[in-house]
């Protein structure tokens, strides 16, 4: 066996614009979605207890054998400590002074169909760009060669409004509906698959999230089926003093395809908001999911004061021979991101890619990376991670590659570059390498480098003003990753990287 | 066109003084070189004229038709028309060169108040003009210099300078790192782009340069100051008997 872990730390560098840092840190007025919907909502009771947990398993209604596990996941979770191992600080989290499950009162009698659902939340999305009617494509797209269909699932707090192109979806045999109603609907593909990827047991924010998830999506694209159209959720935390906790079920079964986007925002707030979600995927034989997301969670302000704890677990299972799994994610969200999408490669000759921006600006910490886990033969890996620093933003790359015995020729690529933009943020780089077999390769590339001034200069020279100079450099070092993304998700993504580091240089 | 009056520059973190007060006039239509040994401060001239950080301007100014260009931003410098050909062309991993033309020609435009370039429209010239100067198209896709040989990126600085259409150009040692056909290559594009509405500054070491690019006036830049300013035949002095004696009567 060999073992390797490494850091690698760079936090200064030299000859950085003192303006331009200044323009970063004047820059916290430009989180684009921290507004607020004003809405009746009902609330369970702050605090977390069995009672609150038998409430939301109410809410649900559930039946008795998820109450049962969201129970044994709650006693669990009591006998279990925080993790405090990620590069990552922040005061503790006092998990009896929030509520865990709050819902628009309007959403009291489930609407049966979109155009039920209150106009005010209703409005909410169309404010953020996301198209809850369906012959629309996601906003902001101009010149797309041909208009694609995007489902949306909405979820708003702890419930989820609604879902479009289900009847379309369905001809297909395609499943894509919250998670709540699945339970309902579709009772033995839940039961068979939730918890199989993440087990309840998993870690301590996985295993909250099984006490107390309220919604999600759920998604199953049945045997040799490639889903007609892209499915996405879109995310938004609006009340205050409320954790979201969604839990995502996606299974392909055999032979099937399909691309899965996430997009989340939240208003802009003083206080701290906790955010501990968990997306489990089940690939079988010879199927392929893509899934991609944009976390754009309010980041707080340039003290550090509110913005979301999102701690996320996110695993793929590629359960059946030859199947493929790609993440790719961009990060520019949160106050505190912690948070590995990993991919378990169970399968023989199955594959796994991860794809990954994240920006940390201001006061931001990122903790983030992937697992890959080889397990069958001929299993393939590579991991693409782009961290962007900038401001007193620390930013950690953690990634684990574990070749197992029985992984006879398997291989993975690892390239992990850092970006620092002024002279007190950090880039850390953490890689866990095990390799338990002969016949397998690992190759691991990291850089660190810097938006320079020569770069600022000659694109000014040019007649850029600074904030096109920094977006044009730095979309050039996300480049790799960002074409990796669904066309819509993008463009987003590349305004989205222009925006959180607007004004800031090199 | 470009005056420049008794400029007194330091560079900022050593408190060194580099220009001491320099004066230079050239009028649309001309061509001015400048020649000086090393170290007269030829390459700290183009940089604060182009608005690079790191100098102080104690005194003196450098105007651009009746514009303080001391007082704008390099952005904006270059959108009132002053373009300099770096020495060093800056590389920009993952940036198209494609890309950075077009946002910087889109920059220029829209600062100026004028409708941006179409991407068809912008094509075709960049093609034509690319053409021109032996870049081809896969040159074109390649990242802003990266890779480039030292002649590409004197070709690529011409044809940044083609697609701008700056007033005023400023050529830093061009002519460096060039073969004989490579600079015939740049010479040829640089005299393209003269026209009566135009003026160049051009900063070489050599002579060699100037039979490709025939200047109108020779000024030789020796601590800071231009210490003697004469037709093409100067040039031509410094090729023969290098600057010493030039240096000897100035004092």
């Amino acid at each position: 066996m060999t073992a390797l872990e490494t850091e690698l730390r760079a936090d200064v560098r030299d000859g950085v614009d003192r303006e331009t840092i200044d323009t970063v840190q004047a820059m916290s007025g430009s989180y684009k979605h921290g507004w607020e919907t004003e809405i009746e909502m009902d609330y369970a009771p702050k605090g977390l207890s069995e009672d609150i947990v038998r409430l939301i398993s109410g809410k649900n209604n559930e039946p008795e054998w998820l109450l049962d596990w969201r129970l044994a996941a709650y006693r669990r979770w009591l006998k279990m400590t925080e993790p405090r191992w990620a590069m990552v600080h922040y005061p503790d989290i006092d998990y009896q002074d929030q509520y865990y499950y709050a819902k628009p009162r309007s959403m009291a009698v489930k609407p049966k169909s979109l155009d039920e659902v209150d106009p005010k939340l209703l409005a909410t999305y169309e404010k953020l760009g996301i198209p809850l009617k369906e012959q629309m494509l996601l906003a902001g797209v101009e010149g797309a060669a041909e208009p694609r269909k995007v489902a949306v699932d909405a979820v708003f707090d702890s419930v989820s409004l609604g879902t479009t192109f289900k009847a379309e979806l369905a001809k297909a045999g395609v499943i894509f509906c919250s998670i709540s109603e699945a339970v309902r609907e579709h009772p033995d593909l839940v039961q068979k698959y939730l918890g199989s990827v993440v087990p309840p047991t998993d870690n301590f924010f996985a295993t909250l999230n099984s006490a107390v998830f309220s919604d999600g999506s759920f998604v199953y694209i049945p045997p040799g089926v490639r889903c007609p159209m892209e499915l996405s959720t879109y995310f938004r935390i609006n009340a205050e003093n409320t954790g979201q906790f969604e839990r995502t079920l996606i299974v392909a079964d055999r032979a099937s395809y399909v691309s899965y986007l996430e997009g989340c925002t939240a208003p802009k707030r003083d206080t701290h908001q906790l955010h501990a979600a968990v997306v489990e995927i089940v690939i079988l034989d010879d199927a392929e999911v893509k899934y991609s997301t944009v976390q754009n969670w309010y980041p707080g302000d340039e003290e550090g004061r509110g913005g979301i704890y999102n701690f996320v677990t996110k695993r793929a299972d590629c359960r059946g021979d030859r199947a493929k799994v790609m993440w790719t994610q961009v990060e520019t969200g949160s106050a505190i991101t912690w948070k590995y999408p990993s991919c378990i490669l169970r399968g023989d000759d199955s594959q796994g890619e991860f794809y990954s921006i994240a920006i940390a600006n201001n006061a931001q910490q990122a903790d983030t990376g992937t697992k890959m886990v080889h397990l069958g033969k001929r299993t393939k890996s590579r991991i693409v991670s782009k961290g962007i620093s900038a401001g007193r933003a620390q930013n950690t790359y953690r990634g684990l590659v574990s070749m197992h015995p029985k992984a006879t020729d398997s291989r993975n690529y690892t390239q992990c570059d850092s970006l620092l933009i002024g002279d007190r943020c950090g880039a850390h780089t953490v890689p866990y390498i095990e390799v338990r077999n002969a016949s397998s390769r690992v190759e691991h590339e990291a850089t660190t480098s810097k938006v320079d001034d020569d770069q600022l200069f000659y694109c000014r020279s040019r007649g850029m003003d600074e904030e096109a100079a920094v977006a044009l450099v730095v979309n050039g070092f996300v480049k790799d990753v960002l074409q990796t993304l669904p066309m819509e998700f993008a463009m987003e993504a590349q305004s989205l990287v222009a925006i959180s580091l607007e004004g800031s240089v090199g | 066109m470009l005056e420049i009056n008794n400029l007194h520059v330091k560079l900022e973190a050593e408190d060194k003084p580099i220009l001491k007060g320099l004066s230079l006039t050239v009028g649309a239509g001309s061509v001015h070189a400048i020649m000086g040994p090393n170290g007269s401060g030829k390459s700290t001239l183009s940089y604060v004229l182009a608005g690079r950080d790191g100098y102080a301007v104690t005194d003196g100014s450098a105007m651009l038709d009746g514009a303080d260009l001391l007082e704008m931003e390099p952005e904006d410098r270059a959108s009132a028309g002053l373009f300099l050909a770096f020495q060093y062309p800056v590389e920009i991993p993952g940036v198209g060169n494609m890309t950075f033309l077009r946002t910087a020609v889109n920059a220029q435009r829209k600062a100026r108040g004028q409708d941006e370039m179409s991407a068809g429209e912008f094509l075709k010239v960049v093609r034509e003009k690319a053409r021109a100067l032996k870049i081809d198209a896969e040159m074109l896709k390649r990242p802003v210099n990266v890779g480039f040989s030292g002649g590409e990126k004197k070709r690529n600085e011409i044809l940044q300078m083609a697609m701008l259409e700056p007033k005023m150009c400023i050529l830093d040692e061009t002519d460096s790192g060039l073969d004989v056909d490579a600079m015939k290559l740049v010479s040829d594009g640089v005299n393209a782009l003269r026209d009566a509405g135009r003026a160049f500054l051009v900063i070489t070491h050599y002579q060699r340069l100037l039979d490709h690019i025939r200047p109108d006036v020779v000024h030789i830049m020796a601590d800071g100051r231009i210490v003697k300013t004469g037709g093409p035949d100067l040039a031509l002095e410094v090729e023969r008997n290098g600057y010493a004696d030039i240096l000897a009567e100035a004092v």
